[in-house]
C-alpha cells in the first residue's frame, strides 16, 4: 500500500556537520536520503521501514571531485551524470562512467549518487564492480571524525556493510595508477536501458610482453555482495593468454560465482554468463581489441 | 533549506515554479509530482509508474531532467522547477512540439510531456545529437503506443531545424 507522507519526517539541515550531529544524537534513527532513486521507490511502495529521513542531497561537502596528485576523491553525493561528465574520471577511471551510463535513464543518472549506490548495497549495483576493480577506498565520516576503509571489504553480506549507524560515506578514493591498464565493462540485462543487471562485469589488466602482469575481475549480481573473482585472477596472472587458459578461466569464473535464482534470472544462467564475460575479456585483451 | 518545525506536520514551503514564486502547504515527504498536480493544478506532468522507471513525471529542476515522483518536495525548495506548462513560451520548445505533431510522435499522450521534457533537456545539452544519443536521452521515457521510431525522428527533425535557423 502507498505510504502516507504525513507518517514520515524529513529534515534538511543543509551542511555536513549539521547532518552528522543529527545522526550522532540518535544513531540509526535517521535514514539519509540523497537523490531518492532507491529510497523514494521503497517509500512509494509503502516498504520503507524508516520513518525519519534526513536529506543529504546536494550537500556541498559531498558534491565535489577533488583531483590530487596521487588519487582522486569523488564526493559520495556526486551523481552518475557528474561522473560521466568529469574529465579525469573519464580519462583515468573509464569503467566508472561506463557503469554510470548503464544506470537507469538520464533522469535517474541526474539524481542517483555513487554514495547511494554503495550504501544501498544491492548486489546488482552497477558501479560497484568498477570500484572493486580499482580497489577504491572509502572515507567514512561521523561526528567523531573520519576513517578510511578498503572498499573490497566494505560489503559484509547481502545488504550489510561496515558503515556504523551514525556514519556517512563522504568520499570514494581512487589511486591514479591505472594508466597502463586496459579495462573492460559489460552489463547483461533484459534490455539495454532502464534494466537491472542479470550480470555485470568490470575488469582491468596490465600486460607486459604478452604476459598478464596484473588482473582484477569484479562482478555484480552473481553473489550476495559485489564479487572479486580472486581465484580466476590467480590462474590468469603471470600467464600468456591462449585458448586453453581462456577456457580454464571461463570455468573457474563460473564456479567462483555464487548466484541465486530470482525474478531477474537464474543461478545457472548467471554463472554461465559470468564465465563467458571473463572469456570475452581475455579474448579481447589478447586480440588487442581494448583501448587503454 | 529550512525544515518544518513540527516534523511530520504540513508546513509552508516556497517553490519557484515556471519562473513564479509560489508558497505551498505540504508535507516535506510529499512527492513533487503530487504537489505540482494536486496543489498547483499543473496536470501536464503525468504519473505513470510512480517508481522512476517510465519518465512520465519528468520535470526540470535547475535545468536538470528528473523524475518528480522520486523527489520529496522539501528537496525541491531551493530549485528552479520547470514543467511542461512553463516551456510553452520557449521557441526551441515550440519547434520540438511542432516536430512531434508533424511526425506522429504523440499518440495517447500520457508519455508525451515527459518525452518532450527529456528531448528538450537533451537538445539543450547537445543541440545536434546523433540518433544513438537521442535514443539514450529518451531511454528513461517509456511509450506504449508509438514504438519510439516517430519520437526519435521528431527529435532529430527538431534538432535539424534548430541548426537550420
Amino acid at each position: 500500500m502507498r505510504a502516507h507522507p504525513g507518517d514520515y519526517e524529513l529534515v534538511a539541515p543543509g551542511t555536513l556537520p549539521a547532518v552528522l550531529s543529527l545522526l550522532a544524537q540518535e544513531p540509526g534513527g535517521w535514514l539519509p536520503i540523497a537523490g531518492g532513486t532507491d529510497v523514494m521507490v521503497q517509500y512509494a511502495a509503502g516498504e520503507l521501514p524508516a520513518r525519519k529521513l534526513v536529506s543529504i542531497w546536494n550537500l556541498p561537502e559531498l558534491r565535489r571531485i577533488e583531483v590530487l596528485p596521487n588519487e582522486i576523491q569523488i564526493g559520495a553525493g556526486c551523481t552518475y551524470t557528474d561522473l560521466r561528465e568529469h574529465e579525469v574520471v573519464s580519462r583515468e577511471f573509464a569503467l566508472l562512467p561506463i557503469a554510470a551510463s548503464w544506470t537507469g535513464g538520464i533522469a535517474n543518472q541526474n539524481r542517483g549518487t555513487i554514495g547511494g549506490n554503495i550504501v544501498n548495497a544491492s548486489p546488482a549495483g552497477d558501479s560497484l564492480p568498477a570500484l572493486m576493480a580499482y580497489e577504491a577506498e572509502l572515507i567514512l565520516v561521523s561526528i567523531r571524525g573520519e576513517r578510511r576503509v578498503p572498499y573490497t571489504s566494505f560489503h559484509i553480506d547481502y545488504r550489510k556493510t561496515r558503515l556504523a549507524p551514525a556514519e556517512l560515506v563522504r568520499a570514494v578514493c581512487l589511486e591514479r595508477r591505472f594508466s597502463e591498464y586496459q579495462g573492460y565493462a559489460r552489463k547483461v540485462g533484459p534490455r539495454r536501458a532502464q534494466a537491472i543487471s542479470k550480470v555485470c562485469l568490470a575488469a582491468l589488466a596490465r600486460l607486459g610482453d604478452g604476459v598478464v602482469e596484473d588482473i582484477r575481475i569484479a562482478m555484480g549480481s552473481v553473489a550476495p555482495v559485489p564479487l572479486r573473482l580472486r581465484e580466476t585472477e590467480r590462474i590468469v596472472r603471470g600467464q600468456r593468454i591462449d585458448p586453453p587458459l581462456v577456457q580454464l578461466a571461463r570455468r573457474t569464473a563460473a564456479a567462483e560465482t555464487r548466484p541465486i535464482d530470482d525474478i531477474r534470472s537464474t543461478a545457472r544462467y548467471r554463472a554461465a554468463v559470468g564465465g563467458n564475460l571473463v572469456a570475452e575479456f581475455l579474448g579481447r585483451l589478447s586480440a588487442g581489441k581494448i583501448k587503454g | 533549506m529550512s525544515d518544518c518545525p513540527q516534523g511530520r506536520s504540513k508546513c509552508e514551503m516556497a517553490l519557484r515554479v515556471n519562473g513564479e514564486r509560489i508558497v505551498v502547504r505540504a508535507y516535506p515527504m510529499d512527492r513533487l509530482l503530487d504537489v505540482l498536480r494536486g496543489e498547483l493544478g499543473l496536470t501536464g506532468t503525468k504519473e505513470g509508474c510512480g517508481e522512476g522507471e517510465c519518465g512520465a513525471c519528468s520535470v526540470l529542476l535547475d535545468g536538470t531532467l528528473v523524475n518528480s515522483c522520486l523527489i520529496p518536495v522539501l528537496q525541491a525548495q531551493d530549485a528552479e522547477i520547470r514543467t511542461i506548462e512553463g516551456l510553452r513560451s520557449d521557441s526551441r520548445f515550440q519547434e520540438l512540439q511542432e516536430a512531434f505533431l508533424e511526425l506522429g510522435a504523440a499518440q495517447c499522450g500520457i508519455c508525451t510531456p515527459g518525452m518532450l521534457l527529456a528531448a528538450f533537456h537533451l537538445l539543450t545539452k547537445k543541440p545536434q545529437p546523433t540518433i544513438e544519443e537521442i535514443r539514450e536521452g529518451l531511454a528513461g521515457n517509456l511509450c506504449r503506443c508509438t514504438g519510439y521510431q516517430q519520437i526519435v525522428e521528431a527529435v532529430a527533425e527538431a534538432a535539424w531545424r534548430g541548426t537550420a535557423v
